[in-house]
């Protein structure tokens, strides 16, 4: 079962195109990280997904009913974060989550009972009864999910969740998606943050001037290169004994490759080569987008 | 959809600004009624906003008078207001996104919004005419009982009179429905609350600006403010229909053109706020 899939999505805004023909494959359980540089066509796509900007051409499907036609009986089922939370200024956070749950399908009965869930699961249980005018920003983002989570979704699509928030919120909504994902839902989590995607995706696309770039498992991209990374004082030693396979080195590191780490760790100890570090170097997340997306596309190079 | 229109209903009467817009609105007319019966200066008949001249002698009649006085302008710009920020004030606080996904379908947003909307005329003239009725009685005395005068200077019967204000009430809710409508589709058009009310203004006044030149003659029956006092016409002995007539036709082609055009719009925009 797929959450999302999108065929030649595209979107034009007169000459400028934001979004050229992507197509997206979101499973069932997922946390989807969906990468890419401000301005590469995230939020408008995810615009796409919930209705609110209509496609030049192209398909997207969620939960398998085709978007926007299908909205009444979608969305419902999705929660979601558009780019920055909003909500009524007068109202306060309850009364903001009050009037939403009435919108949605939720009985007057347990409305209550259903706000206040939320508000707990976003870290917001105490909060008096301030408008929402009052609410610092990370509030406001806190609120913002808990509207998201209004009615159990299936899926929660996000445009960077955790903006606003201070180290511990961010920890600790990590912790409520994740939590949340191991109850089943599935995650679309929309960042230009590759470290918070990386610690929490199990799969994700990076978009690159409205095209995708890149669709893949995480920890697929994530493999190992190969190559060894050895940290030790006696760098002059290791390069002697490991001639032909050090790649790099600096004054306290070297980069080998060699197919055996244990037989290398063996070989520097046995030629009398102090280690204080030796790891397999692995592809990282920013490796994989830099080598994927061109230039930064909030950049103006002068022709 | 009955959900939807409790929620409108519930801001509406939530909001501050409804109500300081109704207290204001409905100051004019209460000041007019001090100030004819500190002065018992009336207009001369046939000068003047309608009824004020019969008003110093029957106080019953000022609810109706109270009515021709916020209808040319007070009322229209209330409503531009309310009306304006329908769509682009939840677009401008970034709440209209958060509707949509929730989800509110497009039509019915914009349906409930309208209802709000003549809800809030409707309380407004409610209101207006609830003051104007105690402050008319207290200050300018209640003629003859069961003797309201019309227009036409006839005897009007107590039952009569109610079903003729009715009438004009039924009527001045039709002309802001057109202002509505204007609004509406403005306010689904730009990114500004204010800027769909001052369109909305723009659209009035140059409606009345153009009554009052005759080389625009030939266009001033399509003009929306054009048969707006008509009302009077209801208290005319018999009823003079004409003018109703038409002001009625026009305001629902009004109505029909610019919900249609709003309607239209808004189902096709992309909601990039």
């Amino acid at each position: 079962m797929t959450a999302i899939t999108t065929q030649g999505l595209t979107k034009r805004y007169g000459a400028i195109t934001a979004v050229d023909g992507i197509d997206l494959d979101v499973r069932e359980g997922d946390v989807y990280g969906f990468l890419g540089a401000n301005g590469s066509g995230k939020t408008t796509t995810v615009r796409m997904l919930l209705g609110l900007v209509l496609a030049t051409s192209g398909t997207a499907e969620v939960l398998g009913r085709p978007m926007p036609k299908a909205g009444a009986e979608v969305l419902p089922q999705v929660g979601a974060l558009v780019e920055a939370p909003a909500a009524y200024p007068r109202l306060s956070g309850r009364a903001n989550l009050r009037v939403h749950d009435a919108l949605g399908k939720g009985r007057r009965s347990g409305r209550a009972g259903r706000v206040d869930d939320v508000l707990d699961r976003v870290g917001l249980g105490g909060v008096d009864e301030r408008p929402v005018a009052a609410y610092s920003l990370g509030m406001r983002q806190r609120l913002g999910l808990a509207h998201a989570l209004l009615h159990q979704p299936r899926l929660l699509v996000l445009d960077e969740p955790t903006n606003g928030l201070d180290p511990q919120g961010i920890r600790e909504i990590r912790g409520l998606l994740l939590e949340l994902n191991a109850a089943g839902t599935t995650i679309f989590l929309s960042s230009h943050l590759l470290a918070e995607v990386e610690q929490i995706a199990t799969r994700v696309g990076v978009l690159d001037r409205g095209r995708l770039v890149v669709e893949e498992q995480l920890d697929v991209l994530r493999q190992p290169t190969g190559r060894t990374y050895v940290s030790t004082p006696d760098v002059a030693r290791a390069r002697a004994l490991l001639d032909g396979q050090v790649e790099s080195y600096d004054e306290s590191s070297l980069l080998v490759r060699v197919p055996d780490v244990a037989a290398l760790n063996a070989r520097l100890v046995q030629g009398g080569v102090r280690v204080s570090v030796l790891a397999p170097e692995q592809h990282t997340l920013e490796d994989v987008v830099l080598e994927a997306t061109t230039a930064s596309s909030d950049r103006f190079e002068r022709a | 959809m009955t959900r939807l229109i409790g929620v409108e209903l519930h801001q509406l009467v939530r909001s501050r600004r409804t109500w300081v817009t109704i207290l204001l609105i409905d100051l004019l007319p209460t000041i007019v009624a001090v100030l004819l019966a500190v002065t018992d200066i009336g207009p001369r008949p046939g000068s003047g906003p309608a009824f004020l001249s019969a008003v110093l002698t029957d106080g019953t009649l000022f609810p109706l008078a109270a009515m021709a006085i916020v209808l040319p302008l007070f009322l229209p710009i209330a409503v531009a207001i309310q009306a304006g920020d329908a769509i682009a004030g939840e677009a401008q606080q970034g709440t209209l996104r958060y509707l949509l996904v929730r989800p509110v379908g497009r039509t019915r947003l914009l349906l409930a919004k309208l209802v709000s909307v003549m809800a809030f005329v409707l309380l407004t003239l409610a209101i207006v005419a609830a003051t104007a009725y105690v402050v008319g009685v207290l200050l300018l005395g209640n003629g003859d009982i069961g003797q309201t005068t019309t227009v036409s200077g006839t005897a009007l019967s107590q039952q009569q009179l109610i079903g003729r204000t009715f009438l004009a009430l039924g009527y001045a809710l039709l002309c802001m429905l057109g202002v509505a409508a204007i609004a509406l589709f403005l306010s689904t058009v730009v990114d500004s609350p204010l800027g769909a009310a001052m369109g909305t203004m723009a659209v009035l006044v140059a409606s009345t600006l153009l009554l009052t030149l005759d080389a625009a003659d030939s266009i001033a029956a399509y003009l929306p403010t054009r048969y707006w006092l008509a009302f009077v016409d209801l208290f005319r002995d018999p009823i003079l229909w004409r003018d109703v007539l038409r002001g009625v036709l026009l305001q629902v082609v009004y109505v029909v053109v610019f919900l249609g055009a709003a309607w239209a719009n808004f189902m096709t925009k992309d909601v990039t706020d």
